[in-house]
């Protein structure tokens, strides 16, 4: 039988009324190594901008930039728009080349980055779900999976949870304001 | 005189059951998100918004401001009993707040920043109630050049007083400015930076990219963070109540103090946080006993509590009058109201008299409803910190693609709300602000609009901004602004080649 604790957030009642004691055993560990410094992403950021102001400039050239006899034309500002944003990227990037304290800053340690996974993940599976199963189902998958795999929560609680939460969304959606949402088979099969 | 008319026919328009009720609901989910650990005002508004679409205006924009309130009377619960902070204004009401509930006095300390909070709005929205019509009367004079100058008086400030690098928050704001550019040209109707996708020719939806930046960044952060907690818990009785009441107005001198600096530090961008430090700085220095805050002293839950909660209130009144939110949030209302086609500014005073007055008086109702709602169910809402967040944060995901694609139909948003996670998550975490980026993204294509009318009118010249004196003031005082960093550094520096003998920190005895 599984242990009806979860991993994630346990709930642990405690002796006195007066307090609140959450636990969460699966925390991040302190001492977990860096994947990576701040100073690599903030330098990477800066590129990827730098290639996006690039881009809109190209493209705003193309739409025309230059200043009409009424004033701007239509890709005039994000022109100059995209100069600013490349120039202000190009800064950054000599700045955090030269910052010591960015680069002895983790962005993420390794622990962290599994968690954030943890979530990352099921999220980009649930998009995709919904593109073939319709938002409702792949939602029920979404709550259930991730209390069951992630929260490791008695597998009949997961269930039930989600059963009520995706019902609650449907009926509040579907039923009674008539809100368009992606559908699939399942509903289909019932003719909604 | 007249304002208080108005305000009477908008409590009219608001006391039916449906509305009482919304606004019920939306208080007590706002508490609930203000509780929730990492969620807080701009994400609770952000994600709870998709539930709005399916009502009339007024009815939505009453939810949402209630879920604003109540996400407000959230942070200080958790504040006060567990030591942590919902939102970067709640720091100031830890230091005292936390060490009164050590000493067992939780409920003293709760009722009393549920007070203060409800006097600090209050004052705002009085201010509201007898300012904003005034400004909107005075905007209306406004041409596009005025717009242009005030929208650039925001952008500028944001630079120029903003704490993060500045290179950053130019970085912030011009990617939303750019952002917001994608898809039809206002002015001329061409196409620009769609590079032939359908999709993109909607543009780029400003609450899609809100609900991305606040909601599925947030998730993410929290899952990093440690999540255990260990706290009191209280409940509160009537006698506490009435006990905190009678000793507050031996503190007025505080109350109104906050007050005043909330409100006025709410106008301009950003102001909550600044308020909530310098609210309670200035009991400190003001109090006879300097020495016993931190150590549990209810004027310290008092200050900081009433400037946070004037100033977020405060930050309502340009976005009413101008159509320029003071905040992130009010930034995300903005966004709710043009939904419904609704453009906050003046010509909203005109035009949607009913629904801005009702909206006024929603915010006196929602606020006295929301303290009687707080003081009464606070154990309530201290156990939805036992609810697993892996029970929460799928539920909140969901929530957020559905308001995702519910706001114009589309799969693609959904995709661009993950994308937007990502980019709120790297951004928070290497520095960059995303308050001009929201900023930007909602003001940007009235800006440009701005700017090109009166180009159009000016035929051509730039000396507009400069042409009579109001315009040509707002104008001077952006550029000063956008450069104030620069300019302060020169005035030290010149000051102390006038004043070379003397040392250091001589200055004013």
């Amino acid at each position: 039988m599984p242990r009806d604790s979860g991993a994630l957030l346990l709930c642990a009642m405690a002796e006195s009324e007066a307090e609140i004691v959450v636990e969460d055993p699966d925390a991040p560990a302190a001492d977990s190594p860096a994947v990576t410094s701040i100073r690599t992403v903030d330098m990477v950021v800066s590129v990827l901008l730098v290639g996006f102001a690039a881009l809109m400039a190209f493209d705003n050239w193309r739409t025309g930039m230059s200043w009409a006899f009424d004033g701007p034309q239509a890709g005039y500002f994000p022109f100059y728009l995209s100069v600013v944003l490349a120039g202000a990227a190009i800064y950054g990037l000599v700045t955090s080349y030269r910052s010591k304290s960015e680069a002895g800053t983790a962005f993420v340690t390794r622990d962290q980055l599994r968690r954030v996974l943890q979530v990352f993940v099921p999220t980009l599976l649930f998009i995709l779900g919904t593109q073939w199963l319709g938002i409702y189902v792949a939602s029920f998958l979404l709550v259930a999976g991730f209390m069951r795999y992630v929260g490791r929560i008695a597998w009949w609680k997961c269930v039930l949870t989600s059963f009520l939460f995706t019902a609650a969304m449907f009926v509040t959606f579907d039923v009674a304001f008539d809100v368009i949402m992606p559908k699939g088979p399942l509903e289909a099969a019932f003719g909604r | 005189m007249e304002a208080f008319g108005l305000l009477l026919q908008g409590f009219g328009v608001l006391l039916t059951w449906k509305i009482l009720a919304l606004m019920m609901v939306g208080l007590i989910l706002g508490i609930f998100v203000g509780v929730l650990p990492g969620l807080g005002g701009p994400n609770g508004v952000a994600i709870l918004l998709p539930l709005t679409f399916t009502m009339d205006p007024t009815s939505a924009i009453v939810m949402l401001s209630c879920i604003y309130w109540g996400a407000l009377f959230g942070g200080a619960i958790t504040s006060i009993l567990f030591n942590i902070p919902g939102e970067a204004w709640s720091v100031a009401t830890t230091f005292d707040g936390y060490p009164m509930a050590q000493k067992g006095q939780a409920a003293e300390a709760l009722t009393a920043a549920f007070t203060s909070s409800f006097i600090g709005s209050l004052f705002a929205v009085l201010l509201i109630t007898f300012l904003a019509p005034s400004v909107a009367t005075f905007a209306l004079r406004f041409g596009p050049p005025e717009f242009f100058a005030v929208y650039l008086l925001t952008f500028c400030s944001f630079v120029g007083l903003g704490r993060e690098d500045k290179h950053k928050t130019i970085i912030s704001l011009t990617l939303g400015l750019l952002l917001a550019g994608i898809g039809m040209d206002t002015v001329s109707g061409q196409l620009r930076m769609t590079f032939g996708s359908t999709e993109l020719l909607r543009g780029v939806n400003f609450l899609v990219a809100v609900i991305g930046l606040f909601g599925i960044s947030e998730i993410l952060l929290t899952m990093e963070e440690k999540l255990a907690l260990r706290g009191h818990t209280a409940s509160i009785s009537l006698r506490t109540v009435w006990k905190v009441w009678r000793e507050m107005p031996r503190y007025w001198a505080t109350l109104l103090r906050s007050s005043i600096i909330g409100s006025w530090l709410g106008v301009t961008p950003g102001g909550a946080i600044a308020a909530s430090f310098m609210g309670y700085n200035l009991a400190k220095r003001f109090s006879r006993d300097p020495k016993s805050f931190g150590t549990g002293r209810i004027e310290g839950v008092f200050a900081p509590e009433t400037a946070a909660h004037a100033s977020g209130t405060a930050a309502l009144l340009p976005m009413l009058a101008l159509g320029i939110p003071g905040s992130g949030t009010a930034a995300i209302l903005l966004g709710g109201l043009m939904v419904w086609g609704l453009n906050p500014g003046p010509l909203m005073f005109v035009e949607h008299k009913d629904f801005v007055w009702g909206l006024i008086a929603s915010m006196y109702l929602g606020n006295v409803v929301g303290l009687v709602i707080v003081l009464t169910t606070v154990p309530l809402f201290a156990a939805v910190l036992r609810v697993p967040f892996s029970a929460i944060a799928p539920m909140i995901l969901v929530s957020c693609a559905i308001g995702a694609f519910a706001i114009q139909n589309a799969m693609f948003d959904i995709w661009l709300m993950l994308l937007f996670g990502i980019v709120g998550y790297v951004f928070k975490k290497i520095g960059i602000p995303l308050a001009p980026f929201t900023l930007a993204l909602v003001l940007g294509n009235r800006a440009e609009s701005s700017f090109r009318l009166s180009m159009i009118g000016a035929g051509g010249d730039l000396t507009v901004f400069w042409s009579n004196p109001l315009v040509g003031t707002i104008t001077t005082l952006a550029f000063t602004l956008l450069f104030w960093p620069v300019i302060s550094a020169l005035f030290d520096r010149g000051k102390r080649l006038l004043l070379p003998a003397k040392s250091e920190r001589s200055g004013p005895a």
